[in-house]
C-alpha cells in the first residue's frame, strides 16, 4: 500500500511529468489560457493515459515479450491513437462544449509527448500492472494539477501589467521555468 | 518476422473493431432541422447573408439569430421555402439585400498590380494569376458574390451586368416539389 502511495506521490509532485521530466509542453502552453479549458484537457489526459498505461502494460507484457521487444515504441503509438479517438468520441457525445473548447487539442493529445512517454517509461521501470496504472494515473495528476495552476496564473496574468517585450509567450516561458525551478523544491520528499 | 506482423494485425483489428463498435454506440445526432435549412440554402458559400458560408447561416436561422430574408442568391423563392419550412410569414428582402441582377466581376488589367488579395477571397476559385502577375476572372465561373472587390487594394474590380444572351442563357434551377396524393384512400388499395 505505502509502495503504491509513494508511486502516486511521487509522479504528482516529485518527478512531474511536465515540470520535472519536461514532457508535455505542448498542450501545457497551448491550452492554459483558460482554468476551464485547462482542467477539460487535464480530465482528457488523464483518462488516456490511464486507459495507455494499462493497454500498452498488456501488450507489452503479454504479446510482445522479449522477442517483439522492437515493436514496443510502434505498438504503444498504435494504442493510444486508437485511444484518443475513442476518447474523443465519448468526449463529443458528453460534452459537446467540451469538444469545442478543446478543438484541435484532442486529436493532438495522440502526439502529447506525456502520452507516449509515460507507457515507455513503465517499461523501462519493470512496473507491474497495478504499478503502471498508478504510474499512469499519477502522472496524468500531475499534469492535471500543473495545468490548473498554470491557467490560474496565466488567467491572473492578463491583468498585470507586463512590461511590453515579455508580453504573450515569453511571460508564459519565464512562469514554467519558475515553476519548474519551484518543483525541484520537492526532490527531497521521497527518499 | 512473421509474429511481428501477426501482432500488429491484431490489435489494429482489435482497435477498428472497439472504434467501429463505438463510432455506433457515440453516434452525435446533428439537429435536423439546420440539415433542412441548409439543403433548402444555394450553398453558393458567398457570405452575402454576414456569415461564412451556407451551413453558419443555418445554424443562426435555427437557433433564431438570423433572419430568413438574408440569402440574395435563394432568390424571394428561396425565402419562400424557408417561411414554409419553418412556419413564419414571408418577409420581403431587405434595403439593399435583394438579388441583383446577375453580374459577373470584371478587372481592370491595366490597374491590378498582382497583389493575389482578390484570388484569397475568392470562394470559387474563379480568379487566375499569380504574385505580381496581372490576373483575370473566369467570368463562367464567377458566381458575383463581390467578395472581391473589398480585398483590392486599387479598386481595379468592378462588376459587370450579364446581359442574357444565347450563349449565357441556362435553364432555370430545377424546383423539386414532392407529389401530394390528390385522393389518400386510392393509395392503399388494401387494408
Amino acid at each position: 500500500m505505502t509502495e503504491y502511495l509513494l508511486i502516486l506521490v511521487s509522479t504528482v509532485l516529485v518527478n512531474n511529468i511536465v515540470l520535472v521530466k519536461i514532457l508535455g509542453i505542448c498542450p501545457f502552453m497551448g491550452v492554459s489560457k483558460k482554468l476551464e479549458t485547462a482542467i477539460g484537457m487535464g480530465a482528457a489526459t488523464t483518462f488516456v493515459l490511464t486507459l495507455a498505461s494499462g493497454a500498452s502494460y498488456l501488450i507489452q507484457h503479454y504479446l510482445l515479450g522479449p522477442d517483439l521487444a522492437y515493436l514496443t515504441t510502434l505498438s504503444f503509438i498504435v494504442v493510444i491513437a486508437g485511444i484518443v479517438q475513442f476518447t474523443e468520441m465519448v468526449i463529443k457525445k458528453t460534452s459537446p462544449e467540451l469538444y469545442q473548447i478543446l478543438g484541435i487539442y484532442l486529436p493532438l493529445i495522440t502526439t502529447n509527448c506525456a502520452v507516449l512517454g509515460i507507457p515507455l517509461l513503465n517499461v523501462q521501470a519493470k512496473h507491474d500492472f497495478m504499478q503502471s496504472l498508478l504510474f499512469g494515473f499519477g502522472g496524468a495528476m500531475g499534469f492535471t494539477l500543473v495545468m490548473i495552476l498554470f491557467a490560474g496564473i496565466r488567467e491572473r496574468m492578463e491583468g498585470a501589467d507586463v512590461p511590453g517585450i515579455f508580453k504573450g509567450s515569453a511571460i508564459a516561458m519565464v512562469t514554467a521555468g519558475l515553476m519548474s525551478l519551484s518543483f525541484m523544491g520537492f526532490s527531497g520528499l521521497v527518499k | 518476422m512473421i509474429s511481428a506482423l501477426w501482432v500488429m494485425v491484431g490489435i489494429s483489428l482489435l482497435l477498428g473493431a472497439v472504434l467501429g463498435y463505438s463510432a455506433i454506440k457515440f453516434k452525435v445526432e446533428g439537429n435536423p432541422l439546420v440539415e433542412k435549412i441548409d439543403a433548402v440554402l444555394p450553398q453558393t458559400q458567398c457570405g452575402q447573408c454576414g456569415f461564412p458560408g451556407c451551413k453558419p447561416y443555418a445554424e443562426a436561422i435555427a437557433k433564431g439569430e438570423a433572419d430568413i430574408n438574408l440569402c440574395p442568391p435563394g432568390g424571394e423563392e428561396g425565402i419562400r421555402k424557408l417561411a414554409e419550412l419553418l412556419g413564419v410569414d414571408y418577409k420581403p428582402f431587405g434595403e439593399g439585400a435583394g438579388p441583383r441582377a446577375k453580374a459577373v466581376a470584371f478587372i481592370d488589367e491595366n490597374t491590378c498590380i498582382g497583389c493575389t488579395l482578390c484570388l484569397q477571397a475568392c470562394p470559387v476559385d474563379a480568379i487566375v494569376g499569380a504574385a505580381k502577375q496581372m490576373h483575370t476572372i473566369i467570368a463562367s465561373e464567377c458566381t458575383g458574390c463581390e467578395l472581391c472587390l473589398a480585398p483590392c487594394p486599387v479598386d481595379c474590380i468592378s462588376m459587370m451586368g450579364l446581359p442574357e444572351s444565347i450563349q449565357t442563357w441556362k435553364w432555370p434551377y430545377p424546383v423539386y416539389t414532392l407529389a401530394q396524393p390528390k385522393n389518400p384512400t386510392r393509395e392503399m388499395p388494401t387494408s
